[in-house]
């Protein structure tokens, strides 16, 4: 305890020193004015002593077991919540700055652009040399309330699961050294970071990991029509998605057995046997993290939250419309799986021979799904002094 | 004297208020249409269904709804989904109850429920409604009583992810599941009827479900009989692996106590106690826990079981020299350890329970109901002052930010143009019309009380940033 105290004691010190020792700090402070960070927090979360705490009405509810699933009215599964809304704010700096790629290309709104509903549009993503990743970037709306991470699940944090793209050489293949090389080298980040981290301007990874999960957990879509139905409003939906809500939880359709509400997900794993585009080898998905054969072709169950803004679907994004994508689940058991694959398909996979009016209204649905008005500000400039990037260059 | 006017008037101004809170009988005749009358009824209120037959779908989505049938000399409402309708009830809210209905011929489930807590399914009769006959899912509480379910192609009753639940007084027959208890807690299961099903009673975990445990659940006093019934389940299914002639199967469940039943004429054993590895072909969860742990078996009404076992439980049999089947099996692995228990073991045949040990307790008759006396509590409902925080940053503050250009105009503006003028705003939003051209229309907020309108006014004109 005495150590930490006296080494964060000494931390401060050298920030005093570094703060006294710079050449030029009227720049530091041109810099720190362009970007003062936030004090005050995202749309839908209000400041409870230093962090910030999503407001939702789903708080009035109850979930059996505190699962965070259930039908309309069901309270939400745990946030990751509580970050300071300077932290949230760095971390949207960072989320659009193409510093954190290897060659300072990409940023993390590459294949995460707002404007895609946190998706990029491409059926596979694109690497900072153009190399095709292994599959299609997820959404990041509500991501904070996710317990597991990547298609085959295996991140448990936001945190851990970062590491994969910033690092990944098909991605935006930076190394930790490079990145912290690069932000250190950026008095304006210094400033900003010592503002997020109490004064500590000395910028560590796990710092930059914080602040990115914070913005990411804060990305919040639950004031989408669907909710106002689901809290009391029902004028809110229109007859046919009213009818496509009813199919959505039916027991013959049963979509809502795994993508069940408030989140659209139950976050399990789930082994449902979409086909591959091109004929691409079979993904093997949670079993290649597992090597547990059952789970060949396993993937997390996705949120559907946002879900008409994030076309291609599936983790291949094989499917280009929802249609298509609901489709799949009428075309018979395990009709698209490659011969001589043996895959331990989900028992609600089956034959519930929906109609094309049925499959029509379960899109209609699906629209009413959609809420982006807690979207984000786009910075229009990012400390490093490169361009923000947003989506596919 | 004029405390007792008082009292009066208090008394006078309860029954009056309580007149308007009245619960309202809806009436619906045949030829009309049961949702029309299920979206004008307001929390309280029961619909009266006359007989005649109903050919639609039934949705729910209100608190405090009750679906009656009316029965006349003998006829029944009928909802008929003519085998291509997909379920004929579903309810999400609290304190639902369904009773008096004959459902025939849906695709899905006669009666679905997603989160209702405090539910009453009673009194119905269920024919050949596809998948489930009567399925509440992720509800506290719930009775199901007095149902009468056959020809269905999974389970006639299926309590799947639910807490406190009591199933008695039903006939099930003709299904390949009687009566199912799934991945559910404090339930009881008493006085059924389970017969010529493919297995009559289950108890199970099942794996890859957001809610993993299955725990202290009582069956007792019910019969389970003859359950021979060829396996009709779709492919795929979890039940459709289930083979034939089976009493009661226990799989994965723990603290599950069998007692007083009359079991029997089951041909492949009365009870199976196993593992997950019963169920093959299925992916796996490492976050459900597959052995059956504390299984109680007291004194029960056992014979006439095992007369032709499939083939899997045959070959068991014969590791003992016997040719029939057991009234009791425990699979091979953990159902075989003592912390599982039986009273009396040497008047069954039994196969697997050599280590099993005895029970301690005799009966569960202290044991009355898992109902809660009180019902599941609503969350404890916040002040209004939680409310108006949640409804203005979980909904007003998706447009309005303190000091900067958003969907609609910053918060400080709308604070210098209302001053202190909340009601004006309470109004304005109940009915927005367009002032700024520069900005879109705003949504009505109409479906807002007025109270909680002046409330979130009130909050808006003192945000500070």
């Amino acid at each position: 305890m005495e150590k930490r105290y006296s080494a964060r004691a000494l931390r401060r010190l050298a920030v005093a020193l570094c703060l006294l020792w710079l050449p030029l700090p009227a720049t530091v402070h041109a810099a720190g004015a362009e970007f003062s960070l936030k004090d005050y927090c995202p749309a839908g979360f209000q400041l409870n002593g230093e962090g910030c705490y999503l407001q939702s009405l789903y708080a009035s509810y109850d979930s059996l077991q505190d699962s965070g699933v259930g039908g309309l009215k069901t309270g939400l599964p745990e946030l990751r919540q509580g970050f300071s809304p300077r932290q949230i704010d760095l971390g949207r700096l960072l989320f659009f700055d193409p510093v954190l790629s290897g060659d300072h290309s990409m940023s993390c709104a590459s294949c995460h652009d707002p404007n895609k509903g946190f998706s990029d549009g491409r059926a596979l993503s694109v690497g900072s040399k153009g190399q095709l990743a292994k599959r299609s970037a997820p959404s990041l709306w509500n991501v904070g309330f996710l317990k597991r991470l990547f298609w085959d699940a295996r991140a448990s944090s936001l945190e851990e699961q970062m590491l994969g793209p910033l690092y990944d050489s098909h991605e935006m293949a930076n190394t930790p050294e490079q990145l912290l090389t690069d932000l250190r080298a950026s008095s304006a980040y210094r400033e900003l970071f010592a503002q997020a981290f109490n004064g500590d301007s000395s910028i560590q990874l796990d710092q930059v990991y914080t602040a990115i999960a914070a913005f990411e957990s804060s990305l919040i879509s639950l004031n989408s029509r669907y909710d106002l139905y689901a809290h009391g409003y029902h004028e809110a939906l229109n007859e046919a998605e009213i009818e496509g809500m009813n199919i959505f939880r039916s027991f013959v359709a049963r979509c809502a057995e795994c993508h069940t509400p408030p989140l659209f997900s139950h976050q399990q794993i789930a082994v449902i046997g979409t086909p591959e585009p091109n004929n691409r080898p079979l993904d093997p998905g949670v079993a290649a993290v597992t090597g547990d054969a059952s789970q060949r072709g396993g993937f997390k169950v996705p949120s559907l939250r946002n879900i008409a803004l994030t076309a291609p679907y599936m983790h291949s994004g094989r499917f280009a419309t929802l249609r298509e994508a609901a489709e799949f689940y009428t075309g018979g058991r395990g009709h698209a799986v490659p011969p001589g694959e043996k895959l331990s398909l989900h028992w609600h996979i089956w034959e519930p021979k929906l109609t094309g009016e049925e499959l029509d209204r379960l899109v209609d649905f699906m629209g009413a799904l959609t809420d982006e008005s807690f979207m984000p500000q786009i910075p229009a400039s990012v400390p490093s002094g490169l361009a923000p990037v947003v989506g596919v260059q | 004297m004029v405390r007792a006017m008082h009292w009066l008037v208090i008394a006078l101004s309860l029954v009056a208020g309580m007149h308007s809170a009245w619960a309202a009988d809806i009436p619906v005749k045949e030829g009309e249409s049961i949702q029309a009358a299920v979206n004008r009824a307001a929390p309280g209120d029961v619909v009266l269904i006359h007989p005649g037959e109903y050919r639609e779908s039934v949705y729910v989505d209100k608190d405090n709804i009750t679906l009656r049938g009316v029965v006349v000399d003998g006829e029944w409402p009928v909802l008929e989904g003519e085998g291509k309708r997909n379920d004929a009830i579903l309810y999400s809210g609290n304190n639902f109850t369904v009773e008096w209905l004959t459902i025939k011929h849906f695709k899905g489930n006669a009666i679905m429920g997603q989160a209702g807590n405090n539910y009453t399914i009673r009194y119905n009769r269920v024919i050949d409604t596809g998948v489930y006959g009567i399925f509440p899912q992720f509800g506290k509480n719930g009775l199901i009583e007095y149902n009468v379910l056959s020809g269905i192609e999974d389970a006639a009753i299926y309590v799947g992810m639910c807490d406190n639940v009591v199933v008695r007084h039903n006939e099930v027959f003709d299904n390949v599941a009687g009566i199912e208890i799934e991945n559910t807690r404090h339930a009881i299961v008493e006085n059924n009827y389970a017969h010529n099903n493919t297995a009559g009673l289950l108890v199970f975990i099942t794996p890859g479900l957001p809610i993993k445990t299955t725990y202290d659940v009582i069956l007792r006093n019910n019969f389970v009989v003859n359950n021979n019934t060829e396996n009709f389940g779709a492919p795929g299914s979890i039940v459709a692996k289930v083979p034939k002639g089976i009493g009661v199967v226990i799989m994965a469940a723990d603290e599950v106590v069998v007692e007083g039943n009359i079991i029997s004429g089951n041909q492949t054993a009365g009870i199976v106690i196993t593992d997950l590895a019963f169920v093959t072909d299925i992916a796996s969860d490492p976050d459900s826990e597959p052995n059956p742990d504390r299984i109680e078996i007291l004194d029960n009404l056992m014979f006439d079981n095992g007369a032709d076992p499939v083939a899997d439980v045959k070959a068991a049999m014969m590791t003992q020299f016997k040719r029939r089947g057991p009234d009791i099996l425990a699979n091979f692995g953990s159902a075989q350890e003592p912390d599982n228990c039986i009273l009396n073991k040497e008047q069954y045949v039994t196969f697997g329970l050599k280590k099993w040990s005895k029970c301690e307790r005799t009966s569960t008759a202290d044991i009355e109901t898992y109902l809660l006396a009180d019902g599941a509590p609503p969350r404890e409902i916040e002040n209004d002052e939680d409310r108006t925080l949640r409804l203005y940053q979980g909904i007003c503050a998706g447009c309005h930010a303190y000091n900067m250009r958003m969907i609609g105009p910053p918060t400080v503006a709308i604070q210098a143009l209302y001053h202190n003028n909340a009601k004006g705003i309470a109004d304005y939003i109940a009915e927005p019309h367009k002032v700024r051209p520069d900005y879109p229309p705003m949504p009505g907020q109409g479906h807002l009380s007025e109270e909680i309108r002046q409330k979130v006014a009130e909050f808006m004109l003192n945000v500070k940033k």
